[in-house]
């Protein structure tokens, strides 16, 4: 592996990078979640596939269901479109479920994520098969860019500016504005805060809405270059439950910066030694667990 | 589904008592039952699942029903891709379900631990879509057959068809597995016995996720092919990124999948698979029978079958035509009638059972067409050539007792 040139070395770091944006996003939406309402939410993986279907449903599949072969709905409107549903259903998911689980031990809150999401996968391989479909990126963003060491698909560069701008905006909304500041404070002493006159059940209701449309946002975004498939959340999502782990769990920075830094190892790991790129993720896992437990970026309590 | 079939069931069994067929004391219970085990819901489903039951009633209609004046019965269930499971639902079909013989099992671990039970019970079992090599090397069983074809024919198929092309350089993205490693293991073999050079390997995590760091790493060793030596949705996700940063578009480097059904081409779609090589015991669209058979499956499902699927039905038709031939549904005499025969339907050409359960038979080197090329929906593939049996299949081995006496 002496071989290795520096270009070949830039254009894996970037491959690297692309992979980390998604579980930037991935990590941040579970952080969040967990961070105000202490679930674990194992929806996650469910719920970006979820999103990823829904693009495909409106690009390819709507206009024949209506018996309007031409109406589509193109990839920018997906964007949108897509993780509000997402997030809606997820809203349902909490109102109706979740909200009976919260004055009980974490693990239930698990346990139910999970099954929930069980069942939403099995629906999905029950009526759209496993072998899964395939969605084309926007004309606009077909073909590669030359970025100097590599030739880059520009689907790709417009995942990392996305992501990118999406995770510096929910950090920004989170830990820089007085929103951001009622929800904090909603986690720390509930009670209170609804004397200050919020809403504290509905803010719950929304935050969650939101973790989940950020999952929502990164599984269409992930439509054009994974194929779109009942299955492809939850082999993400072991990942990025450890990038949260090692994150410090509820840090909404420490995930986004977690889920960055753990593509780039991921990437470089590929680079020279394959098979251990999975489990590199998970022995920095160990190694955070052992000398910081609370995380990278977790106050120690 | 059930209930149709269960329907079917009763009305035939009707017209045998109708029509005063004495169900020969030669059927065993006065019925010949075919059981379809494999996957209905999970990873497997799509080239195997509900379509391998339609592919056996089939290949049932075909031989109006009955042999030897006895019905013939079709039951299907979900293996869940779990040898338990498997085996629990196999012990219960031979003790009280009657069930005379057992088919397609896509993964090869259910596939083990039915054949081992239904050599204790003295029944059949046939691979349609169990391709692991300890079926007919140490695992191999008297009762069993491996219809539709192996991982080390599948693997030399492609690899000698390229090699003869002059592509004679390799680079190997395998699945880090048991199954990628004996895939890669048997091409790379193949490409070092015959002249060309691994010029390296990427093993990847199960399942992969982003295949483009590997494919970027495959594309910059300028090797000629780009093998992949995994399967599915793996197989599916190289592809199409490979696709994305432009590889395998050219004369100069190709991509050839070892394990691929043309579900997975299907569900890349042609201007992702395009021009890629690959190899598959069955083609729908290779002659006028088997047109015919596809259009009678296509009827009944609105898909055309993968490989597996049309392996169902040859191995269950000749099944049948073995009992009418040998006059006893006893899977012993069965089995032997079925080595003697040479097997040539819709599916499988030139077919002969070994000893050892391999069904050695012709098999085809496709490359995906263009999307301009293709006429039609499921019209994916060009055949380049027909690779004979003896060519790609692997020699008996030593390990499997059977082959001892010959």
């Amino acid at each position: 592996m002496s071989d290795i040139t520096l270009q070949a070395f830039l254009a894996q770091l970037t491959i690297g990078l692309i992979g980390g944006c998604f579980y930037a996003m991935l990590s941040m939406g579970l952080a969040i979640i967990f961070g105000l309402l202490n679930i674990i939410n194992f929806t996650h993986g469910a719920q970006f596939m979820m999103a990823a279907f829904l693009a495909w449903i409106g690009l390819t599949q709507i206009g024949p269901w209506l018996g309007q072969p031409d109406l589509q709905v193109n990839f920018w409107l997906a964007l949108v479109l897509a993780p509000a549903l997402v997030a809606v259903f997820g809203m349902a998911v909490e109102r109706t479920l979740l909200r009976r689980l919260y004055h009980l031990d974490h693990l239930y809150g698990l346990l139910l994520t999970f099954g929930v999401a069980l069942v939403m996968e099995g629906g999905f391989r029950y009526a759209f098969g496993v072998s899964g479909q395939g969605y084309e990126p926007p004309e606009i963003l077909q073909g590669p860019v030359d970025v100097g060491f590599m030739l880059l698909p520009k689907y790709r560069v417009f995942v990392v500016v996305a992501s990118l701008l999406i995770c510096l905006s929910t950090w920004y909304l989170f830990e820089r504005t007085k929103l951001g500041a009622y929800l904090r404070a909603g986690t720390e002493n509930p009670r209170l805060l609804q004397a200050f006159g919020i809403n504290v059940p509905v803010m719950i209701t929304l935050t969650y809405g939101f973790g989940v449309a950020l999952a929502g946002i990164a599984g269409v975004l992930a439509a054009p270059i994974m194929q779109v498939t009942p299955l492809m959340g939850g082999s993400l999502l072991n990942i990025v439950f450890a990038v949260v782990v090692i994150g410090g769990l509820g840090s909404i920075l420490g995930a986004m910066l977690t889920g960055l830094g753990l593509g780039l190892i991921e990437g470089l790991t590929k680079m020279v030694y394959p098979e251990a790129s999975t489990v590199v993720v998970f022995v920095i896992m160990a190694l955070a667990l052992l000398l910081r437990p609370a995380g990278l970026f977790g106050r120690e309590a | 589904m059930r209930s149709r079939v269960i329907g079917c069931a009763l009305g035939l069994s009707l017209a045998a008592l109708a029509s005063g067929a004495v169900a020969a004391d030669k059927v065993s219970d006065g019925v010949v039952k075919v059981g379809i085990l494999n996957d209905l819901s999970g990873i497997y489903s799509d080239f195997t699942g509900r379509g391998s039951a339609v592919a056996a009633q089939i290949a049932i209609d075909e031989m109006g029903g009955m042999v030897l004046g006895a019905p013939v019965e079709l039951v299907a269930a979900d293996h869940q891709n779990k040898p338990d499971i498997a085996a629990n639902l196999a012990r219960e079909w031979f003790d009280q379900g009657r069930v005379d013989m057992i088919a397609d099992f896509p993964t090869s671990s259910t596939a083990l631990a039915v054949m081992e039970i239904a050599r204790q019970k003295n029944r059949v079992t046939m691979l349609s879509a169990g391709v692991a090599m300890a079926a007919i090397t140490d695992k191999c069983s008297p009762l069993s057959a491996q219809w539709m074809v192996n991982t080390y024919a599948l693997a030399a198929g492609t690899a000698k068809a390229l090699l003869k092309a002059g592509r004679k350089s390799w680079y190997f993205v395998t699945a880090d597995y048991t199954f990628g490693h004996s895939l890669e293991k048997d091409a790379a073999a193949m490409v070092e016995a015959e002249g060309g050079k691994v010029l390296g390997v990427s093993r990847h995590p199960f399942p992969g996720g982003d295949f483009s760091s590997y494919m970027l790493k495959a594309q910059g060793t300028g090797a000629q092919v780009i093998a992949l030596a995994n399967a599915g949705n793996d197989t599916i996700n190289a592809v199409k990124q490979a696709a994305e940063y432009g590889i395998g578009r050219s004369d100069k480097q190709v991509i050839a999948p070892l394990l691929t059904y043309i579900t997975d081409v299907k569900s890349l779609g042609l201007a992702k698979a395009q021009d890629m090589y690959l190899t598959e015991a069955f083609y729908w669209d290779y002659d006028d029978r088997s047109r015919a058979f596809a259009e009678k499956y296509f009827a009944r499902m609105k898909r055309m079958p993968s490989a597996s699927q049309a392996a169902v039905y040859s191995a269950v038709l000749s099944y049948l035509k073995a009992i009418q031939a040998v006059g006893t549904d006893e899977a012993g005499a069965v089995m032997t009638q079925l080595r003697s025969m040479t097997i040539d339907d819709a599916v499988i050409r030139n077919g002969r059972l070994r000893a050892d359960g391999a069904l050695v038979h012709d098999l085809l080197l496709l490359q995906v067409k263009k999307p301009a090329e293709s006429k039609r929906d499921w019209d994916f593939y060009h055949v380049k050539a027909v690779l004979k049996g003896d060519e790609v299949y692997p020699k008996p081995s030593d390990a499997c007792p059977l082959n001892a006496k010959g």
